[in-house]
C-alpha cells in the first residue's frame, strides 16, 4: 500500500498577458456576465500553452497545464525545468499563495515552505525577535519555537548575532537563519525553493544533511526545486520534470536528470544577432573529434568564437568559456584576455578559436557555457549556455567494472610517485 | 500494487480553484493566534525604531493636531463648542478620528503592502487587517490616556466636563468603529489589487470624510448652520460614532439613538460584504497585484 501524502489531480493555471488595465473591467463584466447565466467561463476555453519564446495568438496563458502526480510520505522529491516551464507556479499552488484554475491538490499533513532570503523578516528587529516572527509565520506555536529556540540558534550558527537588527545581517547569515527555522519546523511536507545557494559551502552542507534527515529520520516529505542538478541528484530519489507548463516525466532523479539534459537544446552551434552598441558573441560553433556532437575521450576539440564589436581598438576585453557536465557542473575552464594576449580589437567580425589537442573527460553529456565580459570597469556583456555534446569512450576498452558515473570532475596530467 | 485510493476523510485539507462563498475560517485564524500577536507586537515596536522621541510620537501627533484644529476651528473660525473647553472637544475626537482613519488606511493597504510576504507563504490573510486593527487599538489606548489626563487638568480647573452612565459603553462604541474601518477597509484591498485607481481615491477621501464626520463641530451646529446639507452627515456612520463617544467621554451634545442603531446595521453589512470580498480576494491576488 502506498501512503500518499501529496496528491495532485489536474490542475492548470491560466494567466492573462500583458497589463492589466482598462481591458480588465471589460474581461471581468463578460466573466461575471457569463457566470450569472451559468455558462463556462469564455476565457477558460482559450489560451496557449505557455512557450516564452514563440509568439502566442491569445494574450491568456496556461503556465501550467493537466498536471497530476502524487507523493508518497518520507519522500524527497525534486522539481526542475528549464525557466518558466512553471516549477515557480506550480511551488505557488503546493504552497497555498495562490489558487488553481482548475483542478484540486490534496494534502494529507501540514505544509510548508522555506522562504526566500529573509522574507518576512523584519529588518528592525533582532534575530531571535524573528525567529518568533518567521516561525509564527510558517505555522508555528510561540510555544512551539520556544521549546526549539536554542537548537534553532545553535543550527543557525549565528549565535553572537542574535540579539541584532537583522538588517546588519550579511546575506548569508540571512538565509542561515531562514532555513533554520524552516528545518525545525514540523510540518510534514516542507517545500525548498533554490536558498541552498546563498550559504557558504559548510552551511549548503550542513543544509543537504538537515533534508536527507527529515526525510529518513523525520518521515518528512520534501519537495526540492533547485537548478542545480547536483544537489537535486544527491537529494532525491524521484524528480519531476516540467517543460513549458507539462510534466514531461515523474521518475527515478537518475533517469529525469538524464531526460532532462537530453532536452536541452541540441545544437551543436550557437547563433545570435549582434546587439547594437554592444560587444557580442554572435556564434559558437564547436568541431569536435568525431564530426557532429560526438566527442571521443582523449580526442581534439575546436571552439570557434566570433565576436561581433562595436568599435575598432576596444580594450581589456575577456572572452572565457566553462564546460558543463550534466550536472551543469563546471569541469574545465579556459580563457583569453586582452591584457595578456590582445583580442577583439578589430571593428565588426572578430574570430577566436580554441583547441584541445586531447580532451579528457568522462563519457556523458556536456555543454559550454561562454562569458563576453569588460575586465577594467567590470562588465559582463553576456553569459549563456550553448553547444551540446557527448562524449563516448571510442576506441578505448571499458572497464570490466563498468565506468563509474560522477566519480569526478576533472583530473588534469600529473605524476604519483610511489 | 493498486494505488490506495484515500478516501476524503483522510485529506487534512484540499485546495480547489472555487471555494464555498462565505468562509471566515475563525478556526484556522485561532490557530495562527500567536502570529497575529507578533504581527501587533512587531508594529508597535518597530514603527519608531531609530527616531529620537521614540513612542512620544504617539502624543504629539494629536496633541499637536488639536492644538492647530482649536486656533483655526475655534479661535479664527469661530466654531462654539460649548461649555466644553474647544482643545479638549478637539482631542477627544481627533483620538477617536485616528483610530478610525488610522484602520481603514492600514487595512486598505493590506495586499499592496504584504505582497511580498503574501506571495511566499500562507497564513489566513485576514490576519494581516486585524493586526492593523489591534495595533492601532494600542495606540488608540495610549491616546486615550493622554485624553484622561488633560480631561482630569481641564476637570479640576473647573471646566463643565464629566463623565456619565453611558461612558459604560465606550468600548462598544470603538468596537463598532473597528469593524467598520476593517470592513471598509477589506472592500477597499480587495478591489484596489486590480483596479488601482482606489488608492488615489482613499488618499483624499479620507480627507473629505473627515469635513463630514463632525470631528471640529457638534452635529447639532451642521444642522442649524446649512440644514440643507445636513443629509450629508446624517447618512454618516462615522459621524454618529464620533457625536456618540464625545458624549460618553465628555457629556457633550447628545446621544443618536437612532443613528447609533443606523451605524450598527451599516457596520454589520460592510464588514459582512469586506469578508465576502477579501475572501474572493485572497486565493489569487497574487496574480494581479
Amino acid at each position: 500500500m502506498k501512503d500518499i501524502i501529496l496528491k495532485v489531480e489536474n490542475i492548470s493555471k491560466q494567466y492573462r498577458l500583458g497589463l492589466v488595465g482598462t481591458g480588465t473591467l471589460k474581461h471581468d463584466i463578460n466573466r461575471w456576465w457569463h457566470k450569472l447565466l451559468r455558462k463556462e467561463d469564455p476565457y477558460l476555453m482559450v489560451g496557449d500553452s505557455n512557450d516564452r519564446s514563440t509568439k502566442g495568438e491569445s494574450e491568456y496563458v496556461w503556465a501550467l497545464k493537466n498536471i497530476n502526480f502524487e507523493v508518497e510520505r518520507g519522500e524527497v522529491v525534486g522539481i526542475i525545468g528549464k525557466n518558466g516551464a512553471g516549477k515557480s507556479t506550480l511551488l505557488k499552488l503546493l504552497s497555498r499563495v495562490t489558487a488553481p484554475t482548475t483542478g484540486s491538490i490534496k494534502f494529507g499533513g501540514r505544509v510548508a515552505s522555506l522562504l526566500e532570503v529573509g522574507t518576512g523578516f523584519n529588518g528592525e528587529m533582532t534575530g531571535k525577535e524573528n525567529i518568533y516572527l518567521n516561525g509564527a509565520i510558517l505555522g508555528m506555536t510561540k510555544k512551539e519555537i520556544a521549546s526549539k529556540l536554542d537548537e534553532i540558534i545553535e543550527f543557525s550558527g549565528c549565535e553572537r548575532y542574535i540579539d541584532t537588527p537583522v538588517k546588519r545581517y550579511s546575506s548569508g547569515m540571512y538565509v542561515r537563519l531562514a532555513f533554520a527555522v524552516a528545518a525545525f519546523l514540523e510540518p510534514e511536507i516542507l517545500i525548498i525553493d533554490e536558498v541552498l545557494a546563498v550559504g557558504d559551502a559548510e552551511f549548503q552542507k550542513k543544509a543537504v544533511g538537515k533534508i536527507q534527515d527529515l526525510s529518513t529520520n523525520g518521515g518528512r516529505t520534501v519537495l526540492f526545486v533547485s537548478h542545480d542538478l547536483s544537489a537535486i541528484s544527491t537529494l532525491t530519489s524521484r524528480t519531476l520534470v516540467l517543460s513549458n507548463g507539462e510534466v514531461i516525466a515523474f521518475d527515478e532523479t537518475d533517469k529525469a536528470i538524464a531526460l532532462y539534459s537530453s532536452m536541452q537544446t541540441k545544437n551543436k552551434s550557437f547563433t545570435q544577432d549582434s546587439v547594437f552598441d554592444k560587444p557580442t558573441v554572435t556564434n559558437v560553433e564547436i568541431f569536435t573529434s568525431e564530426g557532429g556532437t560526438v566527442q571521443r575521450n582523449k580526442g581534439p576539440f575546436t571552439i570557434q568564437f566570433e565576436v561581433m564589436m562595436p568599435n575598432s581598438n576596444t580594450q581589456n576585453m575577456a572572452l572565457s568559456f566553462q564546460v558543463l557536465n550534466h550536472l551543469e557542473v563546471p569541469v574545465l575552464y579556459d580563457y583569453v584576455f586582452d591584457y595578456v594576449t590582445p583580442v577583439c580589437r578589430s571593428k565588426g567580425k572578430n574570430l577566436i578559436s580554441f583547441t584541445y589537442d586531447n580532451l579528457l573527460l568522462y563519457r556523458g553529456n556536456y555543454s559550454l557555457r561562454i562569458h563576453l565580459a569588460e575586465t577594467k570597469n567590470k562588465i559582463k556583456f553576456q553569459e549563456f549556455d550553448c553547444c551540446w555534446f557527448e562524449v563516448e569512450m571510442i576506441g578505448q576498452k571499458e572497464p570490466e567494472w563498468g565506468w563509474q558515473k560522477n566519480v569526478c570532475q576533472y583530473i588534469d596530467k600529473g605524476n604519483w610517485k610511489i | 500494487m493498486s494505488p490506495k485510493e484515500n478516501n476524503s476523510a483522510t485529506w487534512l485539507f484540499e485546495i480547489k480553484p472555487k471555494s464555498s462563498f462565505f468562509t471566515l475560517n475563525l478556526k484556522e485564524v485561532w490557530q495562527y493566534r500567536d502570529l497575529l500577536y507578533l504581527f501587533v507586537r512587531r508594529d508597535i515596536v518597530t514603527i519608531y525604531k531609530q527616531t529620537i522621541l521614540g513612542p512620544l510620537w504617539y502624543l504629539i501627533q494629536p496633541l499637536f493636531t488639536s492644538v492647530t484644529f482649536t486656533i483655526v476651528f475655534n479661535n479664527l473660525a469661530g466654531i462654539s463648542t460649548g461649555e466644553v473647553p474647544p482643545f479638549l472637544f478637539n482631542l477627544a475626537s481627533i483620538t477617536i478620528w485616528n483610530y478610525f482613519s488610522s484602520c481603514l488606511t492600514g487595512t486598505s493597504n493590506t495586499f499592496a503592502n504584504n505582497a511580498g510576504i503574501f506571495g511566499k507563504v500562507y497564513f489566513p490573510r485576514i490576519i494581516a487587517p486585524l493586526t492593523v486593527v489591534i495595533s492601532n487599538l494600542v495606540r488608540f489606548l495610549i491616546q486615550l490616556f493622554i485624553f484622561f489626563g488633560f480631561f482630569a487638568y481641564f476637570y479640576s480647573n473647573g471646566a463643565q466636563v464629566a463623565f456619565n452612565s453611558w461612558t459604560v459603553l465606550l468600548p462598544f462604541v470603538i468596537v463598532i468603529m473597528g469593524f467598520l474601518g476593517l470592513g471598509l477597509g477589506m472592500i477597499i484591498s480587495s478591489m484596489v489589487t486590480k483596479y488601482r485607481d482606489l488608492n488615489y481615491l482613499i488618499g483624499f477621501g479620507i480627507q473629505l470624510l473627515m469635513y463630514v464626520s463632525g470631528v471640529f463641530y457638534p452635529m447639532s451646529l451642521i444642522e442649524s448652520k446649512v440644514p440643507e446639507y445636513a443629509w450629508i452627515i446624517r447618512y454618516n456612520p462615522v459621524a454618529y460614532i464620533i457625536e456618540t463617544s464625545r458624549y460618553m467621554l465628555m457629556s457633550v451634545g447628545e446621544i443618536p439613538l437612532n443613528g447609533m442603531l443606523y451605524t450598527t446595521i451599516v457596520t454589520i453589512t460592510i464588514f459582512i460584504i469586506g469578508v465576502l470580498l477579501f475572501n474572493r480576494t485572497e486565493k489569487s491576488f497574487i496574480d494581479t497585484i
